[in-house]
């Protein structure tokens, strides 16, 4: 058994909030000074430079890359070695949330319930997930999430007979339907299999797998490769108003599903995909 | 086209906008966006005034992270403006001149826009950083107690936009967007 300090855990996810709002993850960074260069269309060009110039602002002045800094969504793997001490886990990611958006000067976007809409004037509570993984080690991803893109996210009921096609439909329906909305170029988190909220768990957590790596499973990544091909010639472009930028990578996860069902969801996140991982 | 405007807009200015053109606006506006729509609309139909005269102004749908020490606001880039669909038409009948979002309109709104000879304009979203540096000086006008939500008049210099929906109701989002051939 290995002893973790539940106060470690405050301090990781506290200054997490803070790192992902002010800096992309290097994987982010690079598309989005790729982008600059692929890009064909002039005000598509504009608007990138834009977004590099804001990026800059951001990191320098400490101004949050994006107004909405998101509901903080924070996946917890928790080596079965691993022994709590000093608190309660839940409370110790929440105080971490409650500091990193007070002290980092983030925006307070949580509402106590959702038809009362009181807002909780610290960000909490964040959406956690946790997962018990073998090992000593507990592994924290902090990724907060903006809402002009998750309010264009959708879960599809597919029939096994839709297939791969219905498959690539349903992501195309989704990225169309969110054009400018959702803060193009965006990036694609795609859950295939499992169960109704399994499939949405499974693209959330595509978001955090870096843009630049795609599936280890051969059919996984021809399937992101085509997708992120096709979407891009929509012609949707950045801050959707035309152009070859439409996103920045599709990421794809799978899951075991029942003999009747073939679920979907797409999960669009906006150019500010945040992300940032500790291990403690 | 570069243009260089100041708002308040007057309905003159507000046509001679193309949907296409790049404007740096500069001069007054203000932000509202979900909660403080909705209690706008509440107090119309109370029969009270609004906190703000809207005729020629225009609304940001905008609401800021908090301003470190010494700086006018936090990052400040624009919200989706479609869940404020549903109360803009009678913000247009008003005087309203316009809006500055990001997305999509209803047709309501589209046909609102051009019977009122206003604009629609969108700012990049997610460069709430970059939008900040525009802004001057802001300072709460209405509804403190929504936080983030609350009515803010800012002072703006130079602050980049793109006109979207123009007043005889062309649609940037419609006309820009065309599929790529393979």
């Amino acid at each position: 058994m290995r002893t973790v300090l539940v106060n470690e855990v405050t301090k990781r996810i506290r200054e997490m909030c803070i790192e992902a709002n002010h800096f992309l993850a290097p994987d982010m960074d690079r598309a989005m000074k790729d982008a600059v260069q692929s890009e064909r269309s002039d005000l598509g060009k504009r608007i990138l430079c834009q977004l590099q110039e804001n990026l800059k602002i951001a990191r320098e002045d400490m101004i949050p890359v994006c107004q909405d800094t998101g509901m903080a969504v924070i996946f917890a793997e928790i080596g079965q070695e691993v022994h709590f001490e000093g608190g309660n886990l839940e409370d110790a990611i929440q105080e971490g949330v409650r500091q990193g958006y007070t002290d980092g000067y983030l925006r307070k976007s949580v509402v106590k319930d959702p038809l009362i809409r009181e807002n909780t004037k610290d960000n909490t509570p964040a959406v956690i997930y946790y997962e018990i993984v073998p090992g000593d080690e507990v592994k924290l991803t902090v990724a907060p999430k903006g809402f002009g893109s998750e309010n264009m996210s959708r879960v599809f009921m597919l029939k096994p007979a839709d297939g791969i096609e219905g498959v690539k439909d349903a992501v195309l329906t989704a990225v169309k339907d969110a054009g400018p909305n959702a803060c193009p170029p965006m990036v694609v988190g795609v859950g295939i299999g499992g169960t109704f909220e399994k499939c949405a768990l499974l693209a959330k957590k595509a978001l955090t797998r870096p843009v630049n790596i795609r599936s280890r499973i051969p059919y996984v990544k021809e399937l992101e490769e085509e997708l992120y091909e096709k979407l891009n010639r929509l012609g949707i472009g950045p801050g959707g108003l035309g152009g070859s930028t439409t996103v920045l990578a599709v990421n794809i996860n799978t899951y075991p599903t029942h003999i009747a069902g073939l679920p979907v969801a797409v999960n669009i996140c906006c150019h500010v995909n945040r992300h940032a991982e500790r291990v403690i | 086209m570069n243009k260089y405007i100041t708002a308040p807009i007057t309905k003159e200015n507000r046509e001679a906008l193309r949907a296409g053109d790049y404007v740096y606006l500069s001069g007054t506006i203000y932000t509202a966006r979900d909660a403080a729509h909705k209690r706008m609309q509440e107090s119309l139909e109370r029969g009270e005034t609004l906190p703000f005269d809207v005729n020629d102004n225009i609304i940001y749908y905008m609401g800021p992270s908090p301003a470190r020490e010494g700086r006018p606001i936090g990052s400040a880039g624009p919200t989706t403006a479609s869940r404020m669909d549903k109360y803009t038409p009678r913000l247009l009948d008003m005087g309203l001149a316009g809006m500055i979002g990001k997305g999509k309109r209803s047709d309501q709104v589209l046909h609102s826009i051009a019977a009122n000879g206003a604009v629609y304009f969108a700012a990049v979203g997610g460069a709430g950083a970059l939008l900040s540096k525009s802004i001057v000086s802001s300072e709460v006008v209405a509804y403190e107690d929504l936080g983030t939500e609350a009515i803010r008049r800012l002072e703006v210099k130079d602050f980049p936009v793109i006109v979207v929906i123009d007043s005889e109701g062309n649609n940037l989002y419609e006309t820009a967007v065309k599929p790529i051939a393979d």
